[in-house]
């Protein structure tokens, strides 16, 4: 009884990457002390695996015991940095609340309190970006530098995403609403739209009075027209051809 | 909050069940019906007369149960190994199901949840290093798949409500600490899936080079069907379990080689379709992909519906309606935060419209008893989550049983909460073509800063981006905002 697990995907060479290890090995908890390094090196060479993060955030819910909370902060981070993908939810949902804790860590109880607390601003400016608040995100993480200069290229990824839901709301967008939501004023930002000018097709418009307006490219979201003409609901007979009923 | 609906009650019978000792129940005695079933059943196995293991799988079974084990198990398996020539593969399926029918009518003991996940590693392993040839109809097999992630499910239950623990069954769960573990079935479903080459065969049917589906899996060459519909049917199984997890991404990942757009192996079997649909709708409702979500729930309701009657002598019947209800349930908060009722049938809606339309008006407010609705028609619908950790045993003992469905519900909530202004800028925009910003602002009684950030959040929760990073619209209205030199803001409407 009690046998042990059936683990057809034992080989483990050197030469693989971590995504490979993933692929051959999504349930084996030999790869997590991987899976924690390759974390740290997503974070210096800012690139992202979500699928090798989520195997590590798996392998932590079935041993609670093992997880990092510092590794589940930077898992968190980087999440945030990939909006406007829902990775920063898909991430929560798999993190317990209640994380029990041996006896023997609970000296490590204020690393935990402090950690937990980091778990929880990036939840609040999660809830900021979701909810387009940008001028409060700004404010707010400006508060939690030490959690996110950590983590190179943190702005550069949420500006991104502000200029994304930007261009998926206007056509032409006032220069304050575009310097509140990315955070960059005055000469940064003339030499921030100076670039985009230059290589992402924006064009500077005069508004009215002295608000400049900045025209951003077009896009089936921002110019419906645009949207190609694809059929959204299902005919019927569709249906019925392809669930024909049993006999 | 409400949690109605959400208890530990499966739909399975099992909370009123009497306990598995019934006085009068003798394990070795064997009757004269049941001596002729298996004799029978063996021999059709031996056979491969797919037909006739059918008819006695879904036919004499179900009678039998009827007739004679309502309430008291089926003899012990080396009562009747005697009259299968004590064949090893034979007993291994006939205990499968005597556990499944253990579970579904009587409660099972801690020591019968052991033993019938030892039961399931045997028959797993037999299949695995493929010393099987036989034919097995389809629905036993995937009704080995369901039960087996069920088992795991409940067991997952049973094993975190410690309170009321008797020392006894306390000691059970720390020696078999591996019976049920997650990583077992986990590995197991994954080694179904990769040992029978399942995807690369769905790969090679859509070239033309191989028949699965064309024959519903069967093989008519002198082969077993068994590995590889077992295989088949564990990525539904894997989808299944990561939901219950809670990793929507991964299960959606593991369904990927099947093509719903298609009939497939997947829709043959009523209980494996709805599985497949349930979860897949579900998983995307949780990454806010509504409207494919409308689209597939749309699709089965409407195929139940059509359907419902041939059904009805099914032993899965209860469970198919079950289902159904629920998933009314998920299109209901589907539509509610995605209203694209174009997408919907129109018999569909009406059935919609007679459950839930009450609600769905009261759910349109995003005060708290709209939020009290969104919470109890969620934990009415969801799947049973389940912590796949091992429990801690240390004083005092709590239940945990519910923590991962209040981390679920939590964060649903949380989502519903983000999108709580945009069903009223919704019910202004439907009413304009062009609108200023300021004007719409007086309307809906907040200043122009936050009308703005409503309608990018809108903008935000209804594009979603797919597994390629290609930007989806959920969108029921569109709009931009042109801000024109000389005009006003104008916020367009198409």
């Amino acid at each position: 009884m009690g046998r042990e697990r059936e683990s057809p995907n034992q080989q483990q060479q050197v030469s693989y990457t971590v995504e490979e290890l993933v692929a051959v090995n999504p349930y084996n908890p030999d790869i997590l002390p991987d899976l924690e390094n390759y974390v740290n090196e997503q974070v210096s060479s800012q690139t992202y695996s979500l699928d090798a993060n989520l195997c590590l955030l798996r392998l932590y819910q079935f041993e609670p015991e093992r997880m990092s909370l510092q590794i589940i902060v930077r898992i968190l981070v980087k999440a945030l940095m990939a909006l406007p993908a829902s990775d920063f939810n898909l991430c929560l949902f798999l993190i317990p609340e209640r994380v029990v804790w041996c006896s023997n860590l609970c000296q490590l109880f204020f690393v935990r309190q402090q950690m937990e607390e980091q778990i929880k601003t990036l939840i609040v400016l999660s809830h900021y970006l979701e909810t387009a608040r940008f001028r409060q995100f700004w404010d707010e993480a400006a508060k939690y530098r030490s959690i996110l200069e950590v983590v190179p290229g943190f702005e550069q990824a949420i500006q991104s995403h502000a200029i994304h839901v930007l261009s998926l709301t206007y056509q032409r967008v006032p220069r304050p609403i575009l310097a509140e939501a990315i955070n960059i004023e005055g000469l940064s930002l003339d030499k921030f739209l100076e670039y985009h000018v230059a290589n992402s097709g924006w064009v500077l418009e005069k508004g009215q009075g002295r608000t400049q307006l900045i025209a951003l490219p077009s896009n089936e979201f921002n110019h419906p027209e645009l949207k190609k003409n694809t059929a959204d609901s299902v005919p019927l007979d569709h249906v019925t051809k392809i669930f024909p009923v049993l006999g | 909050m409400a949690s109605y609906g959400y208890d530990d009650y499966d739909g399975r019978g099992q909370q009123a069940a009497p306990p598995t000792q019934d006085p009068a129940y003798d394990p070795n005695f064997v009757s004269d019906s049941v001596k002729t079933f298996v004799v029978h059943l063996y021999r059709h196995i031996r056979e491969r007369n797919v037909y006739e293991i059918h008819q006695m799988y879904e036919g004499s079974f179900q009678r039998l149960c009827e007739r004679m084990f309502r309430e008291s198990p089926w003899p012990a398996v080396e009562a009747i190994a005697p009259y299968v020539d004590n064949d090893h593969v034979f007993c291994l399926l006939y205990r499968e199901l005597w556990f499944r029918h253990l579970y579904a009518r009587l409660s099972p003991t801690a020591k019968q949840r052991v033993e019938s996940w030892d039961n399931y590693c045997s028959l797993f392993s037999v299949v695995l290093h493929g010393v099987v040839n036989m034919q097995l109809p389809n629905q036993w097999l995937w009704d080995m798949v369901d039960e087996f992630v069920y088992q795991f499910q409940s067991y997952c239950q049973y094993r975190a409500k410690l309170k009321n623990k008797t020392e006894e069954e306390l000691q059970l769960l720390r020696q078999y600490d591996q019976a049920w573990n997650v990583y077992g079935v986990l590995n197991y479903l994954q080694a179904l899936v990769e040992k029978s080459l399942i995807i690369q065969i769905l790969e090679r049917e859509k070239e033309g080079l191989e028949q699965f589906t064309a024959t519903d899996g069967y093989d008519y060459e002198g082969g077993s069907n068994v590995l590889k519909v077992l295989g088949y049917y564990s990525m539904i199984g894997l989808l299944r379990v990561h939901c219950l997890l809670g990793d929507y991404q991964t299960g959606l990942k593991c369904l990927a080689p099947i093509d719903i757009s298609q009939q497939g192996l997947y829709s043959i079997v009523i209980g494996s379709h709805i599985t497949a649909i349930y979860h897949y709708g579900f998983a995307n409702m949780m990454l806010r992909r509504y409207a494919e979500a409308i689209r597939e729930f749309n699709k089965i309701l409407l195929y139940i519906l059509k359907t419902k009657q041939y059904h009805q002598k099914s032993p899965q019947y209860d469970q198919i309606l079950k289902k159904n209800e629920q998933m009314y349930a998920l299109l209901a908060i589907c539509l509610s935060l995605c209203p694209q009722a174009k997408l919907v049938d129109e018999n569909v809606n009406n059935q919609l419209r007679e459950k839930y339309s009450e609600k769905m008006v009261r759910m349109q407010r995003y005060d708290d008893e709209a939020y009290a609705l969104y919470d109890e028609l969620f934990s009415y619908a969801c799947p049973k989550f389940i912590t796949p950790s091992a429990p801690i045993f240390e004083e005092p003992l709590a239940n945990y049983n519910q923590d991962a469905y209040r981390l679920q519900l939590k964060l649903f909530l949380y989502e519903v909460k983000q999108q709580q202004l945009l069903s009223g800028v919704r019910s202004f925009l439907k009413l304009y073509s062009t609108i200023s910003i300021g004007k719409l602002a007086a309307y809906m009684e907040v200043d122009e800063p936050t009308l703005r950030t409503i309608l990018m959040t809108y903008k935000h929760k209804t594009h979603t981006v797919d597994n390629h990073g290609k930007i989806v619209s959920n969108a029921d209205l569109d709009f931009y905002i042109n801000e024109a030199s000389e005009m006003q803001n104008r916020l367009k409407i198409e």
